[in-house]
């Protein structure tokens, strides 16, 4: 089983994921969750990173984690496009349509 | 109106289906006059006597496609039909199965939200894409054309409900390996009247997420 990730853009965490070997998703983040549990129990016991920093690892990457989904709220929110000409534009085409319509004899009316 | 001014000058081919669960405004009336403008092969009528539901809407709309895409969008006006000719070249360019609008990119976006209601939004997408690594910007979008065939068997491989219906559907769609591509797309949301958001509508969205990610 192959697994890649990368992110291509800011607007949104836009993911492609190749497998091989088709599996649900739940099955995946449950893979890398084991793998990521598998790295930290590996590290306790070798004792390359003091013991008493080494358990607080899993709260640092929560921590982590969610700083990062907050600044994506953040950055998404000061970036979100808006249109107002839009609304501008589509009540002229509303009109031009009744008109349209109208002289072929459909009546829309008033809503 | 939009549509037919469109479509001939690309030989493109369509019909417009509309579906209509009874609704009270006389939009079955409106129906039968725009027939006699545009013709009875153009403009198809598929109503039923009362509120049934998004997911079987589409399966008996479907029913009477006679093309190989078909475009779903919203009657209210939401979605602008001056988009479809967008869908049509990037689905001609790419060959993909699936092209879907979408509002959250630069070139789309949306008119009519609060502060309020963009947190919320921003928030859920942010929230989706990290527990199901969907492959598109908008979730909730309904403004796609699919491939027929594409359509038919999502159809009837989704069981939600409502908005969650359309997740679930794009959500299927990019698991089973369909090349779906984007394009921007403007929303002016309720033209007539306000949308809101209440506290039942988040928890539908949340069990659908939690439903996404053990189901698909």
């Amino acid at each position: 089983m192959h697994l890649f990730l990368y992110c291509d853009s800011l607007s949104g965490l836009r993911t492609q994921v190749f497998y091989t070997i088709k599996m649900k998703h739940i099955v995946k983040i449950l893979c890398i969750l084991v793998a990521v549990a598998a790295f930290w129990i590996g590290l306790l016991q070798s004792a390359v990173v003091p013991r008493s920093q080494a358990l607080l690892l899993p709260v640092y990457l929560i921590i982590t984690l969610g700083c990062y989904g907050l600044l994506m709220v953040g950055i998404g929110l000061m970036r979100f496009p808006t249109c107002p000409q839009e609304a501008v534009l589509l009540q002229q085409d509303i009109i031009e349509a009744k008109d349209f319509l109208k002289q072929r004899g459909v009546d829309i009316g008033s809503d | 109106m939009w549509g037919v001014g469109i479509a001939p000058k690309r030989n493109i081919d369509f019909e417009v289906i509309v579906v209509d669960d009874g609704s009270p405004d006389g939009t079955q009336e409106i129906i039968k006059q725009l027939q006699q403008v545009y013709g009875d092969g153009r403009i198809i009528l598929a109503a039923r006597p009362k509120k049934l539901g998004l997911g079987t809407a589409y399966a008996h709309g479907l029913k009477h496609a006679s093309g190989n895409f078909v475009v779903i969008m919203d009657a209210d006006l939401s979605h602008h039909p001056k988009y479809l000719p967008s869908f049509i070249k990037k689905q001609m360019e790419t060959g993909a199965s699936i092209v879907t609008g979408t509002r959250y990119v630069s070139g789309g976006g949306v008119h009519g939200w609060n502060l309020l209601r963009k947190l919320t939004s921003r928030g859920a997408n942010v929230l989706a894409h990290t527990i199901l690594w969907p492959g598109v910007s908008d979730l909730t979008g309904s403004f796609r054309l699919y491939r027929k065939s594409v359509l038919e068997n999502l159809i009837s491989s989704c069981v939600s409900k409502g908005y969650v219906f359309q997740m679930e559907m794009i959500v299927r769609a990019s698991r089973q390996g369909h090349h779906i591509e984007e394009v921007p797309i403007t929303f002016v949301d309720r033209l007539y009247g306000s949308s809101k958001l209440g506290g039942s509508e988040i928890v539908e969205y949340l069990k659908g997420l939690v439903y996404l990610l053990f189901a698909t």
